[in-house]
């Protein structure tokens, strides 16, 4: 049996009757990119008015936020659908049925997209109307970013879900802080040389970093480095696929160790 | 002409967690149409077998197939034919009966799902339920919710952990009887871990007793009560655990 779009439907199916029957949940997705930007996007509106730094133009704050927004959700919102089969002790009929890891991956990438949509659609358009987020000027930019930094997300989303699989709910506490790692190298409110020289090539070897020193070229200067978004590209691509391999053998070392019949604590 | 393939064959079947052996050379088969009891006390390796059986426990050593299929390695090419149900793994809460059945449904590619989805609540008096979220069920309604699960798809092979734990004698007894007529009328093979002796005595034509990994006896539960000069399975089942040699007569 080969990979099956009505099986990659079927849990995604599961996951909508889910956010459908369940409002704190879908007000969750909503709550913190909301509350984010509103404490953010005063601070930039406060920094303005007191200083003329170039750290401000055309939204550069905001736009970072918003950003990192789409990374921080984008693998949070991929390892909460996985979570939600070890809370309701259901991983086991899943896996226990003909639904592939790779299906299974398929439905969290989707779901991963429809968490994000629901959240960040109302903070964005919070962002346009009060905090001078220039979607225009982004343009095409935006839309290069938002799938880059999704990607990302997804990459460290796969490497928690088969940690998850191999240690249980011992792990879990990844799916919530593995991304804060990430927050201070991949310069999302400052420019990569601020960084020390030491610190640089773990920065650069981090997809997010391109894509936040792309966002500052577009707001900064106009204009959309392609060289960035190639370099972001190729690092998800490598990312992609050592998450993949990680995710296999973590499975198979599951698999070995038996933790699959008890994925609770 | 070959001999028709077991619905399960396990051969040589080791698994060692470190230094722990669980499963220590099991040999057996299961035969289409006849319910097969796993049997012993804790420790004993049933749910390790029966994880192998699955394919979520990969084997140290030996194999297992399944309707002819390596369960190490192709699994996936027969899951579609199997279903389980345990106790121990529930479906989501949040979702009414029928969503979940339409999601197990789907996944098994099972046509005319509506249609069967009817049919299953009708044979397992789910209907009245079937809009209710499963989390807010009874323990027996769980379980008849569970089985549903577990036939959604007309498995030629079931696993089964304890298939009635935790429910009052007669909705267990009626969850045998179901279990019964589905084997019979399907030739369902029916592997059962289970601790109920008058559930093994009733639904089994046959009993492998486990211990330390090991097979310890094999044979119908009518034999071993004869053979152990005992009047009840859970005599034996005690003379098993505890040591104690069946009859030399």
């Amino acid at each position: 049996m080969s990979f099956s779009i009505q099986r990659v439907g079927a849990l995604c199916l599961r996951y909508i009757y889910l956010l459908a029957s369940s409002w704190p949940r879908l007000l969750e997705l909503v709550y913190w990119p909301v509350l984010n930007l509103l404490t953010w996007g005063f601070l930039q509106t406060y920094a303005m008015s007191a200083t003329n730094s170039t750290l401000f133009v055309g939204g550069a704050l905001v736009s970072g936020l918003l950003l990192w927004e789409v990374l921080f959700r984008g693998q949070i919102g991929f390892s909460i659908s996985f979570l939600e089969e070890v809370w309701s002790r259901n991983l086991g009929n899943l896996l226990m049925s003909p639904l592939r890891p790779a299906e299974f991956v398929a439905a969290l990438m989707v779901m991963s997209l429809a968490r994000l949509a629901v959240g960040m659609i109302p903070a964005t358009i919070l962002a346009i109307a009060f905090f001078g987020f220039d979607l225009a000027r982004l343009g095409i930019g935006f839309a290069a970013f938002f799938a880059l930094l999704v990607v990302t997300g997804w990459a460290v989303g796969l490497v928690v879900c088969g940690l998850i699989l191999r240690h249980g709910l011992g792990a879990e506490s990844l799916a919530w802080t593995i991304m804060f790692v990430f927050w201070p190298l991949c310069c999302v409110y400052y420019p990569l040389s601020v960084l020390p020289a030491w610190l640089k090539p773990f920065a650069l070897a981090l997809p997010p970093t391109h894509v936040f020193e792309g966002m500052r070229a577009v707001l900064s200067e106009g204009v959309l480095r392609l060289d960035l978004l190639v370099a972001a590209a190729a690092l998800n691509v490598l990312w992609i696929v050592a998450a993949s391999f990680a995710f296999a053998a973590l499975l198979d070392s599951a698999r070995d160790a038996g933790t699959l019949l008890s994925s609770g604590e | 002409m070959s001999p028709p393939t077991a619905a399960i064959e396990v051969e040589n079947l080791i698994k060692d967690y470190g230094p722990v052996r669980a499963v220590a050379g099991l040999s057996f088969a299961v035969a289409g149409g006849s319910t097969t009891a796993l049997l012993g006390g804790n420790g004993a390796g049933k749910s390790t077998t029966i994880g192998m059986i699955m394919g979520l426990v990969l084997p140290t050593s030996g194999t297992v197939r399944v309707l002819g299929t390596d369960m190490v390695r192709r699994r996936h090419d027969v899951l579609h034919r199997m279903n389980f149900e345990s106790p121990y793994v529930d479906m989501p809460h949040r979702l009414t009966v029928r969503q979940n059945l339409q999601v197990f449904g789907m996944l098994y590619g099972v046509p005319d799902l509506s249609a069967s989805i009817a049919r299953l609540a009708d044979e397992l008096d789910l209907t009245a339920l079937l809009d209710r979220p499963s989390g807010k069920l009874s323990a027996g309604q769980k379980t008849r919710v569970a089985l549903a699960k577990a036939l959604i798809n007309e498995p030629e092979v079931m696993l089964l952990d304890e298939p009635t734990a935790s429910l009052d004698p007669d909705t267990a007894d009626w969850i045998r009887g179901h279990l019964e007529r589905y084997r019979d009328r399907r030739g369902a093979a029916i592997l059962l871990a289970s601790h109920n002796m008058g559930e093994v005595e009733r639904l089994c034509d046959r009993v492998i007793m486990l211990k330390q990994g090991r097979i310890e006896d094999d044979a119908s539960p009518t034999d071993l009560i004869r053979r152990y000069g005992r009047s009840s399975l859970e005599e034996v089942f005690l003379d098993v655990a505890r040591g104690r040699r069946e009859n030399a007569a």
